[in-house]
């Protein structure tokens, strides 16, 4: 056991700022544990957003020493305790209370990516066939827990607030795992390009090293995107074609 | 009074886990409006924690499979409590419910030949799990919300229950409030179904996230519906035992079925120790045998440590209180030991059980590849609930419905993992077809304003008092007391002395005091769901100290055989006059002789 201090972030749009709090760390504890029992001592209303506490819903994201985490699966022994832990507030979102920030934004972009439609069935008894491999390769972007830290970290909306532009990391990987999807049939390109800005993404990666479910964001979704909106609408044969073709 | 926004909705669906999607999907399809309310936000309810899969006789894997095995499974499983005829409709419908949930989108596990995957699971006599890794609920509620959030649902993130609303008989609508603004919604409805999942807050040890809090069941009793079966508490036998701060985190059946095993202190298969009668001649007499089973042998027979999970947690409760547990008070779940029997053991644990490797990789510093997981029993389901129709689901207050775990009759004494997740779709879709019927054929009823208004000033009343009972003591007390005294082991002393408890510490939840504003404010939310535990802990323990017996789930020391009497009868608690509860037992629903036949046959 050790009493370690922590200054974590309280307040609203208003007002607010780092408040200092103590409390005992014991052996496995999470940053969650150490806010959930300085809430039931000494602080009942603090907003703290969270649910399963095992990193499998991703609703706890918060700035632990100004990394994005989720508080559940970051360890306080994982973190230097010498000196008052910070926790605060992700930065993209706006703030709405303490530790609590609205993310509605993200729902209101996942609802305009145009829906799943897949083809028609391949067996008479209306099911499909599908091998594993192919299976293998979406079902990375569908581990995702939409916890939004990737939303967080990215510049994009982190510094240049191009949220009506730009769609983020998390609805690239939604639209890749819609786009590799083995039986979907719609074209999302066109959106990708005009619409959502996969073009302002720089391939920084910030995200990919947040992702608590280990997805490689960049790599494996955005970049194949990009080719093949690059594909589409900057290959001259292509667009010779696309000429000819009406 | 305080203020209120109102909202109109021909369906309001209370939840927004599996089956509360579900509902709404149907609700919607069926042309009517539908409201959906979640105390979260949209895609994070509790189905995402469903790591093993969902049941359903696809047939897929062992052609031998089909709805009239899954029936028998799950009344044997239940220990013919269930109500046998949401036992047919589940085992019917399931494949069907698997094979739309992949035409919205979900990626299963494949076969060979490109189909869907299917896993063993104790209990299950055939792999039957269709499944994700370990991951299933989240691949099911992400496509279930993705496939929603484009019908027109009217989607109220945040918002929690607190009463339901009624006009003479039928309810016709709930008063909630938002927990991000903390402002108050009526919304006005032509039914209600409740899909608010379950119970396992109520407890110390859980699997269970913070909204657990049988919102559902409370609500739904105060209303006027019967809970049944509330005894029946179901404690998944692997939950992590340590760290301590993340004791009860669930470690998946999966790692059975894909060939994991239970060892003692002195390293010895403790499962082959104590088979019941009901299973010996479906169990492995040879860890041979076993190990033959779980890599698919037609011929081989399940091992001990899939039988189900009722037996398995008292067998390692026998384990730890015998001296014979690991150091921390559970017992070695093994899965690394396959590499004594397959090439690139590593790879394949990581493929077939990424999230267990992950969760005790990150918090527990311990490579399941490598090291045997120590594991413990953690409150992880209820069987009892809202007593509903088997067909429409509508419960015994007109207008009100109820499905998923929140409803009761499905499982029984107990229920088989993988039959939660099939439920919720089934028993969801059943709901929302039956709600939306029913409020084609009724008006808005009226809402009675003064009834509102006392709802908000009881919600409202912990800001206003001037002694501070602390709402997150109490409800750690509360938790702590049902797990010593309404656990996995039970006896009647303990138990009376747990409803007194529960009288005493009601008495001081209504003194409870939160500080700070509405918005936001995690005090008051828990004053609110204290209101609920202290309302359906009660009936676990009446229930339980009624049923003088041991089956399935409920465990008794003064009572350890079962009772042939008790085994024909259902607990049903109901509101009496003054708010006091009341307990009957309601006679089990008749066996129609065709099923009967099905249950001999599959013996």
């Amino acid at each position: 056991m050790a009493v370690v201090t922590f200054q974590i972030w309280r307040g609203d749009r208003a007002a607010g700022g780092f408040k200092e709090y103590r409390t005992e760390v014991s052996e496995g504890m999470v940053v969650l544990d150490a806010v959930h029992q300085i809430q039931a001592a000494s602080a009942n209303d603090m907003a703290v957003r969270w649910n399963c506490k095992a990193g499998k819903c991703g609703s706890c994201s918060a700035e632990v020493n100004g990394n994005p985490r989720l508080m559940c699966m970051t360890r306080m022994n994982e973190i230097p305790t010498d000196q008052p832990v910070t926790i605060e507030p992700m930065k993209a979102f706006p703030l709405m209370k303490d530790l609590v920030t609205d993310v509605s934004w993200n729902f209101e972009v996942k609802k305009k990516i145009k829906k799943f439609k897949p083809r028609p069935p391949d067996a008479a008894d209306g099911t499909w066939r599908i091998q594993q491999q192919d299976v293998e390769r979406v079902q990375e972007f569908r581990k995702c827990i939409e916890c939004y830290l990737c939303q967080d970290v990215c510049h994009v909306l982190r510094e240049h607030h191009l949220h009506d532009e730009f769609i983020g990391p998390r609805f690239f990987v939604y639209s890749a795992a819609l786009e590799m999807h083995p039986l979907d049939t719609e074209d999302r390109l066109a959106d990708l390009r005009h619409k959502e800005g996969i073009g302002y993404c720089n391939i920084t990666k910030c995200c990919t090293n947040v992702c608590p479910e280990g997805i490689t964001i960049t790599d494996n979704a955005i970049i194949p995107l990009k080719e093949r909106v690059v594909d589409r609408f900057y290959d001259p044969v292509q667009k010779l074609f696309r000429i000819f073709s009406g | 009074m305080a203020e209120y926004q109102k909202f109109e909705h021909d369906v309001l669906i209370v939840g927004a886990g599996g089956a509360g999607l579900r509902a709404a999907i149907e609700a919607r399809d069926a042309g009517v409006s539908v409201g959906l309310v979640c105390k979260s936000l949209l895609g994070k309810a509790h189905t995402v924690m469903a790591e093993g899969g969902m049941a359903a006789a696809l047939g897929n894997v062992d052609d031998r499979d089909n709805w009239r095995v899954h029936f028998a499974d799950t009344m044997r499983g239940g220990q013919y409590l269930n109500n046998c005829r949401m036992a047919e409709l589940h085992a019917k419908e399931a494949p069907d419910r698997a094979r739309e949930l992949e035409a919205w989108g979900a990626l299963f596990d494949r076969t060979a030949d490109g189909r869907i995957l299917q896993r063993n699971f104790g209990g299950h006599k055939y792999p039957r799990l269709a499944h994700v890794g370990d991951r299933t609920g989240l691949e099911m509620i992400r496509t279930l919300q993705d496939y929603t959030i484009h019908l027109g649902v009217d989607v109220h993130m945040e918002t929690t229950v607190i009463e339901l609303l009624k006009d003479g008989e039928r309810v016709v609508g709930a008063v909630a409030f938002d927990r991000e603004s903390g402002d108050f919604k009526v919304f006005h409805a032509k039914t209600v179904v409740i899909a608010t999942g379950g119970i396992g807050k109520a407890f110390r040890v859980t699997s269970n996230s913070w909204e657990c809090t049988g919102d559902g069941h409370a609500l739904a009793y105060r209303a006027g519906a019967a809970l049944i079966d509330m005894e029946f508490v179901q404690f998944h036998p692997t939950g992590m035992v340590w760290p301590l701060s993340v004791a009860g985190i669930l470690v998946t059946e999966g790692v059975r079925g894909e060939g994991g095993i239970l060892r003692n202190s002195e390293g010895r298969r403790f499962m082959f120790d104590d088979i019941p009668d009901l299973y010996k001649h479906q169990t492995a007499d040879t860890e041979e045998e076993g190990w033959r089973y779980v890599t698919g042998d037609k011929n081989a027979r399940r091992p001990p440590e899939l039988l189900t999970r009722d037996h398995v947690a008292r067998c390692i409760v026998r384990e730890v209180k015998e001296g014979r547990g690991s150091p921390h008070g559970g017992v070695f779940l093994d899965i690394a030991w396959i590499k004594e029997k397959i090439p690139k053991a590593a790879e394949h644990i990581k493929k077939k059980l990424p999230s267990m490797y992950h969760q005790f990789k990150q918090l527990a510093d311990l490579d399941i590849t490598e090291q045997p997981m120590e594991v413990g029993p953690t409150t992880h389901y209820v069987m009892g609930g809202v007593k509903v129709d088997a067909d429409t689901q509508m419960t015994d207050v007109p207008g009100l419905f109820a499905a998923g775990e929140c409803a009761a009759g499905l499982h029984g004494a107990n229920r088989l993992g993988g039959n939660s997740l099939s439920d919720l779709v089934v028993f969801g879709k059943r709901a929302g077809e039956y709600a939306a019927a029913y409020a084609k054929d009724h008006d808005a009823g009226t809402l009675h304003e003064d009834r509102i208004s006392e709802v908000l000033r009881e919600a409202l009343a912990p800001f206003e008092r001037h002694s501070k009972a602390n709402p997150f003591e109490i409800q750690q007390e509360l938790r702590t007391m049902m797990q010593e005294n309404v656990g996995i082991v039970r006896k009647e002393a303990e138990m009376t002395e747990a409803i007194e408890r529960i009288h005493v510490l009601r008495r001081q939840a209504a003194n409870v005091g939160v500080t700070g504003g509405r918005a936001y404010n995690p005090g008051w939310h828990t004053a609110i769901d204290l209101h609920n535990m202290l309302t359906f802990t009660e009936s676990i323990a009446l229930s339980a100290l009624e049923r003088k017996e041991s089956r399935g789930a409920h465990s008794r020391i003064d009572y350890p055989d079962k009772d042939s009497h008790l085994g024909k009868v259902n607990m049903t608690i109901r509101q009496g006059p003054g708010g006091k509860a009341q307990l009957s037992r309601a006679p089990i629903r008749e066996v129609p002789a065709e099923l009967q036949r099905i249950i001999e046959e599959m013996q």
